[in-house]
């Protein structure tokens, strides 16, 4: 432990977990509010990251497709609250059991095939999704649903702060979750099917299975996002889970350092952190330029790419 | 010596080829039987019904007491038929004590447990620790496999062959592609794991099958030519020239 604490990157981690706890506190302190909103997208956004990073760093599985968790948790929350019913012991399981259904039947239709199909099938099943909620009109179709927030008793998700630290205890959870799933016999043999499927096979694994828990796991988590985005803004619509979501999830995942346990975070930090401040910075330089914030992405991949394959986690590893 | 796998009148057709010819060959408890034949000969089509990858025309592959020869691969794997491939094959990202101690999880069968650490597993570690100094590679653990060197990661193929602990252990060319240095390691270690399980190698190094065989056959065209000992096998005329002969060894 002490050892581990002497690694950058193992500073770097700990001093940006106790930012982050303190988060509020700070923002109230400097009167910030709108970083106290921020910091809850990075902290929803991290939760479908790690599970995100899950499949794709630790299991080779490259879903293109994981947004689609973000609109499932947040209609079911959603349709549930149009339909009258707000308490949150109900809407959330009930989105978590629907996402967990989804994952189940993609991951079942999708993990029998590899590479480019894999990712072209997850994206397809994806933009299923979309659709579908698009052509909602009971629910507000293209433009959305304003919802109010699952009502717990116990907290109270109106409450910026209250949220915050809800939301920073379940990203503290999956963290650890799937951190510790990470050096699991499951993930020895998750990681192991990433890197030798036949051997694995041949040592008689049951990949598929192995392969098909994880994506139900990961589906679990993003679902859990997807609620937590839908109280965040009251409000739910397709946008939320566009290709382009399921995109950048993949871009904090392999920005942050694929199969690195806290990546992710990293990664979700980097990303909105350059939204924030190149939108205005870009907007200063010509006023609607600010809208192409996410062309400063190409560069930095390429970067990451070329010479960091590790992500900004390899930046920080102890040189000897 | 009781035999521990009998084939019997195996046939193998690929369109018009027979590869496999009527063989019969078996092995007993604690034999290492060498299989050698020139290049094309049929060992590793006999392997592959051995092992259930091919299903034979017809004959009877009988292994520890019960017909198997209609028994899926990995149904053959758990009565105790261990194989190593032809074609190196270990998970090259994660250290050699890793490759044993999965292949130690796929034999014990418990890979749906997401929380407890195998890192912190004693009894797993000790084990595959001990797997790995039963073929010479125990200063080896924490190297990533792809860091061996060949004939080292043949020896982890070993290792994780005999982490299921097999009866019997099919390899099929251990020592290709190996210097004489390393074909000499890997002798040795085949012959302090004969102690363990019987064994079918197949072998194109002749130093390494005088040197372990119990018995050879010779395969030639399919057909299985003559089955003896080393000093029968040298003798033999027929063998002579049909094999060793063309060969030069
Ligand atoms: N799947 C297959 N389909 C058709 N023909 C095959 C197949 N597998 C093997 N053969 C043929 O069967 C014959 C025996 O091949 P096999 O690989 O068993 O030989 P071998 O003795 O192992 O040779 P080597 O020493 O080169 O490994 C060869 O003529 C080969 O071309
Ligand atoms: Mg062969």
């Amino acid at each position: 432990m002490i050892e581990r604490l002497k690694q950058p990157r193992a500073i770097v981690t700990a001093l940006l977990l106790v930012l982050l706890a303190v988060l509020p506190l700070l923002t109230q302190a400097f009167d910030q509010r709108y970083l106290l909103s921020v910091g809850t997208r990075i902290v929803i956004w991290s939760i479908a990251a790690v599970s995100l990073n899950m499949i794709l760093g630790y299991g080779g599985l490259v879903s293109f497709g994981h947004a689609a968790f973000f609109g499932i948790g947040g209609y079911a929350v959603g349709i549930l609250s149009a339909e009258g019913i707000q308490s949150g012991w109900i809407q959330w399981p009930v989105a978590l059991a629907v996402s967990i259904a989804w994952a189940t039947l993609v991951g079942a239709l999708s993990l029998r095939t590899r590479g480019v199909y894999f990712i072209m099938i997850t994206l397809a099943f994806a933009q299923l999704v979309y659709y579908l909620a698009s052509g909602l009109e009971g629910y507000g179709g293209d433009d959305g649903l304003n919802i109010s927030r699952s009502r717990f008793g116990i907290i109270d998700l109106r409450d910026k702060a209250q949220f915050y630290w809800l939301c920073f205890a379940l990203l503290c959870g999956t963290l650890w979750f799937c951190g510790r799933l990470a050096h699991s016999r499951f993930g020895y043999v998750l990681r192991g099917a990433k890197s030798n499927e036949l051997r694995m096979t041949a040592l008689g694994f049951p990949v598929f299975q192995v392969r098909l828990v994880a994506c139900i796991i990961a589906g679990a988590f993003g679902g859990l996002a997807g609620i937590l985005l839908a109280n965040e803004g009251a409000y739910v619509s397709p946008a939320m889970m566009s290709w382009v979501k399921s995109g950048d999830l993949i871009v904090i995942v392999v920005l942050g350092g694929i199969g690195v346990r806290f990546g992710p975070l990293y990664g979700a930090v980097v990303f909105f952190a350059l939204e924030e401040l190149l939108k205005p910075f870009l907007d200063l330089l010509h006023k609607g330029w600010g809208e192409y914030w996410q062309l400063a992405f190409g560069p930095l991949l390429v970067i990451v790419a070329l010479y960091a394959r590790g992500g900004m986690a390899s930046l920080l590893r102890a040189r000897e | 010596m009781t035999a521990l796998l009998t084939a019997d009148r195996l046939v193998k057709r690929f369109g018009g080829l027979i590869a496999t010819d009527n063989v019969s060959i078996d092995v007993a408890d604690g034999e290492i039987h060498a299989l050698i034949g020139p290049n094309g000969a049929g060992k590793t089509t006999l392997v592959g019904q051995l092992t259930g990858n091919l299903a034979p025309d017809s004959g009877t592959i009988r292994f520890a007491g019960r017909d198997v020869t209609h028994l899926p691969t990995h149904a053959r794997v758990r009565l105790g038929l261990g194989r190593s491939f032809q074609i190196t094959s270990v998970l090259r990202e994660f250290s050699a004590l890793d490759n044993v101690a999965l292949a130690l999880q796929a034999h014990d069968g418990h890979s749906f447990r997401f929380l407890a650490d195998v890192r912190r597993d004693r009894a797993r570690r000790a084990k595959a620790q001990a797997g790995l100094d039963a073929v010479g590679l125990g200063a080896r653990a924490t190297t990533p496999a792809a860091a061996l060197s060949h004939g080292e990661q043949r020896q982890l193929e070993i290792a994780m062959a005999m982490a299921g602990e097999p009866k019997l252990l099919l390899l099929d060319e251990p020592m290709a592609g190996m210097g004489a240095e390393e074909s000499q390691r890997m002798v040795e270690t085949l012959r302090g794991l004969k102690s363990r399980c019987g064994m079918l190698l197949i072998e194109h190094d002749m130093d390494a099958v005088f040197a372990l065989a119990d018995r050879i056959t010779v395969l030639v065209y399919g057909r299985a030519l003559f089955c003896g000992t080393p000093d029968e096998i040298r003798r033999h005329p027929e063998v002579r020239q049909a094999y060793l002969g063309e060969d030069g060894a």
